[in-house]
């Protein structure tokens, strides 16, 4: 596998190589980023797939089309994009359209160097880059307005996909201009780096919430996902999967009673040499109904392999003795001295914060179509990494990646599980087994028990205050799978600051707070046999959903146990000293924006009521938004727990669409108060229980509450918002949970018999 | 070969009698809105109307709704202006949108017989519907401007003014 990846490492792209190309094609204007010919040296430094690259382009009848190299998974990203470009552009929004980008390595991501959605990355690091491809496009226009009209450039104004000129009252639209080919300004990188981008009093488009593009084909049947793709003559496959996760192997396979199904063609046993799967066949069939009647009759005997004997409770009891081992993993924060400060503490606080399995379960079940046509294997799906999955597709098939082209669709949500591949290997592989394009969709029974989950996480927290109250140390202990490392990419990994060598940070990030404590350790540890039993992934908001988890609920254990006010004592330490000035400030103004808004400590509330706080810098130090929850609850003797509001407050920098903002802002917020009360995967016998939503249960309509949403616009550069909201809740929760009834809980999800359990102790 | 009557047309559809509605419609027919979430009548992605009714398309076999009127989200309307489909984009509910097809052929079946659903009327109505993006508050909100709007028209069909 890591050969395979390795030729599509990605390694960050510098924009300064290029130049934007304006040049008027048949088709129309097509304006985008390329190669500068004539720099060798630094050519020869870029990935040898380095080419040309498009990001829009104006046909004839002035449609202006947005490529998106951006997964769009209900994020909206694509029409983000679109609003980008058309903002500088001085297009009209009802001529931007969108389209989704292949895998060809020109639809890069500027910054990222390679194609992958996650990270609440996607504006912040494509702003500049639309933007600029934006203005370029009207430069140029403008130009060739001023040579069809002739007059001077500078006495030209551009709105709505017009270009005017004042003076003379001459005008001339968008598609006038393309079809004259006046259009063939060429931009050096210089020249692009140096064009004045409009300042946010000119915006027109960014701040505004225009009519997103993707949803009216969302609301007819008509947007297209993975799992709607049609190819004349494919045919369908179904999987079978061991009932281990990971590592069983298949003694043998009898398809005698699958013969009989009508339509069935052969069962595939898949020969993985990526890694991804173990002991998967699929039956391939003339429809999807009859290859899931062959797969049902298929006996398979398996080998349980080394993890058939695994439990959440074994993986749980792994981590705990790694913890208690004094050279486990690897330092992602040292600062100071916690060992002496607990030394010399007035008082110290301990506890144990746990997070369950969880499972992505987008509600389009995974799937690919593969094809070959002769050299060319074409993938048809919705995924998150096609840099990495069409490299996994090629490893699947045996041949070089740049022979994969990646046939990008709407994604029936993401969430982080279709940064994986693995549906990639039965779809290459059966379609090359049978010599027809085949379809592989995953039952939901499939799709939960082969997730490459959020992992169970252990984690272990220790605090130091001093005679004053004041806190003086944490140390926190982080044991878990480590999702990122598995893809084998080096660059998403990060050194560690005792040098024992590359850490998931991806596991960690969160727990490098923004709050001001002098000693402060946190440790990476990998949970090497949860890590080989239950192979994880990125699953919404990643390690900050569990780090804050736990550094939230002991910053709440700290405050009571010091006689404080939860938010007067958060705010006490977001005060920007050093290293975290500038963030802390953003953070407790989010606090307080939230307190706020949710009227925090203005009113007694009824007995068994309580509101907790939570603020969080999700989702990367570098790349953070800032976020605070104020939750109210309502605790019955029961332990039952009514969550009867949330108010969240996030700080964004710049707002392109505000009310996507808020869209994605409180989706998240429900997501984060899912994880935290109903959903929960364990592993039993090396298997996920968990096979439907009847077992593994996600928030429902009936279980939604009051949301308040509290967007700051301060005109910072524009922040991620589709994740930070999820990891505040839960923290926000708990801490409501003890506010109310006294009883703390440390385990996610939250349960009504943990609650009671805690309120008698 | 069992015949279909879906969406004012009688098709036949080369499928046994014991296959899933579901994937009749889909890969025979090849109307894609319909969706495939769970195979278990647990998310209601497959939602279509039988006889005016919501079922789940994946717990319905073919050979039980020949001869009944079936619809599904591709014809809910004849140019996708359904008074929901138009509440959907001006709530500017779907974030995926994978689930909406059935949202809103679950919530069409409700405002037939419910011009004027209180709340709890909707969430219990709409509660088997899984949205993964938990859009649930903008499903309500546009359901209720749906309703609100289909009143409004059946009421002064002459002089309609937009909600």
């Amino acid at each position: 596998m890591k050969e395979h990846v390795k030729n599509v490492v990605p390694a960050t792209t510098d924009l300064s190589r290029r130049s934007f190309l304006v040049g008027t094609a048949a088709i129309g204007l097509v304006l985008g980023y390329a190669g500068v010919p004539g720099i060798d040296a630094a050519a020869a430094a870029a990935p040898a797939n380095f080419e040309p690259s498009v990001w829009y382009a104006i046909s004839p009848d002035g449609l202006v089309t947005v490529t998106c190299g951006k997964a769009d998974m209900g994020q909206h990203v694509a029409s983000t994009m679109a609003q980008l470009v058309c903002e500088e552009l001085g297009a009209k929004w009802s001529d931007m359209r969108v389209s989704l980008a292949s895998n060809d390595p020109k639809f890069n991501d500027p910054v990222l160097g390679a194609q992958i959605t996650g990270g609440s990355w996607s504006t912040m690091m494509n702003f500049d880059a639309m933007s600029r491809a934006g203005a370029a496009g009207r430069m140029a226009l403008t130009e060739g307005a001023a040579a069809a009209m002739g007059v001077p450039a500078s006495e030209l104004v551009v709105r709505d996909s017009m270009i005017v000129h004042p003076k003379s009252k001459k005008q001339m639209s968008f598609a006038e201009i393309v079809k004259s080919g006046k259009a063939t300004k060429t931009f050096t990188p210089d020249e692009l780096k140096a064009i004045k981008l409009k300042t946010p009093d000119q915006y027109t488009m960014i701040g505004v919430s225009v009519p997103q593009l993707d949803i009216p084909s969302k609301t007819n049947g008509t947007a297209k996902y993975g799992i709607d793709v049609m190819l004349p003559g494919m045919a369908y496959g179904a999987v079978v999967t061991p009932p281990v996760r990971f590592g069983a192997t298949m003694k043998s396979v009898d398809d005698s009673a699958a013969k009989k199904v009508p339509g069935f063609i052969k069962a595939v046993t898949l020969d993985d040499k990526t890694g991804t799967t173990s002991g998967w066949v699929v039956a391939v069939a003339s429809t999807y109904a009859n290859a899931r009647k062959a797969a049902q009759a298929l006996k398979i005997a398996y080998d349980g392999g080394p993890n058939a004997k695994l439990s959440s409770q074994s993986l749980l009891d792994e981590a705990k003795r790694l913890q208690k081992l004094e050279d486990s993993g690897q330092f992602f924060v040292k600062d100071g001295d916690p060992v002496a400060a607990f030394g010399s503490a007035a008082k110290v606080v301990e506890a144990e914060y746990t997070t369950s399995i969880n499972i992505h379960a987008p509600l389009e079940p995974m799937n690919a179509t593969a094809e070959f046509k002769g050299d060319i294997l074409h993938i048809y799906s919705g995924n998150q990494f096609a840099t990495r999955s069409g490299a996994i597709a090629a490893g699947a098939a045996g041949i070089d990646p740049k022979f994969v082209v990646m046939h990008q669709h709407w994604l029936g949500g993401g969430f982080g599980r279709r940064l994986d591949a693995d549906m990639m290997i039965p779809a290459v592989q059966a379609a090359k087994a049978v010599g027809k394009p085949v379809k592989v969709i995953y039952s939901r029974e499939n799709d939960m028990t082969m997730d490459f989950s959020r992992p169970l996480t252990y984690q272990k927290v220790k605090a130091g205050v001093d005679g004053d109250g004041k806190l003086i140390a944490i140390s926190h202990d982080v044991v878990s799978a480590w999702p990122t490392a598995r893809w084998g990419i080096p660059d998403f990994l990060t050194p560690s600051v005792d040098k024992k060598g590359p850490l998931d940070s991806f596991t960690v990030n969160g727990a490098d707070f923004f709050y001001t404590v002098p000693n402060h350790y946190v440790r990476a540890i990998k949970n090497e046999l949860a890590h080989n039993a239950t192979p994880s992934g990125q699953l919404r908001s990643v390690a900050p959903g569990w780090t804050f988890w736990a550094v939230e609920s002991m910053i709440d254990e700290i405050a009571a146990a010091t006689g404080k006010d939860p938010a007067q004592f958060r705010i006490s330490l977001l005060d920007g000293a050093g290293k975290n000035d500038g963030g802390a400030q953003r953070l407790r103004n989010t606090l307080l924006a939230a307190m706020g808004l949710s009227g925090y400590g203005t009113r007694q509330l009824p007995t068994g009521e309580g509101m907790g706080v939570a603020c969080v810098s999700s989702q990367e130090r570098a790349s953070a938004s800032w976020t605070a929850c104020v939750a109210h609850v309502a605790v019955a003797p029961s332990g039952a727990v009514t969550v009867k509001k949330l108010t969240v407050a996030t700080d964004v920098g710049t707002q392109v669409h505000p009310d996507n903002i808020r869209a994605q802002v409180e989706g998240a917020a429900l997501w984060g108060l899912s994880l935290a009360m109903y959903e929960k995967a364990t592993l039993k016998d090396g298997g996920i229980e968990q096979t439907n939503f009847d077992s593994y249960t996600p928030l429902r309509m009936s279980q939604t509450p009051e949301i308040a949403v509290a967007v700051i616009a301060n005109g910072e550069k524009a922040t991620g918002v589709g994740e930070p909201a999820v990891t505040v809740v839960a923290p926000a929760i708990g801490n409501a949970i003890f506010k109310a009834s006294g009883a703390r809980v440390r385990a996610l999800p939250i349960t009504a018999e943990a609650v009671k359990a805690s309120m008698k102790a | 070969m069992p015949t279909l009557t879906i969406n004012g047309r009688s098709l036949s559809v080369d499928a046994a009698n014991d296959t899933p509605l579901l994937w009749a419609i889909r890969e025979q027919l090849q109307m894609t809105g319909t969706k495939f979430g769970c195979g278990a009548g647990l998310c209601g992605a497959c939602t279509v109307h039988v006889n005016g009714e919501a079922v789940r398309s994946c717990q319905t076999m073919v050979g039980d709704v020949a001869g009944k009127k079936i619809t599904t989200i591709e014809g809910l309307s004849a140019k996708g202006d359904h008074p929901l489909q138009k509440a959907w984009i001006a709530e500017q509910v779907p974030q995926c949108g994978y689930c909406q097809s059935g949202q809103i052929m679950q919530a069409a079946s409700l405002l037939a017989r419910n011009p004027n659903p209180t709340k709890e009327e909707v969430v219990a109505h709409m509660d088997g519907n899984l949205c993964r993006c938990m859009t649930y508050s903008r499903i309500q909100k546009a359901i209720m401007r749906a309703a609100s709007e289909m009143r409004t028209a059946s009421t002064t069909s002459s002089e309609r003014r937009p909600t």
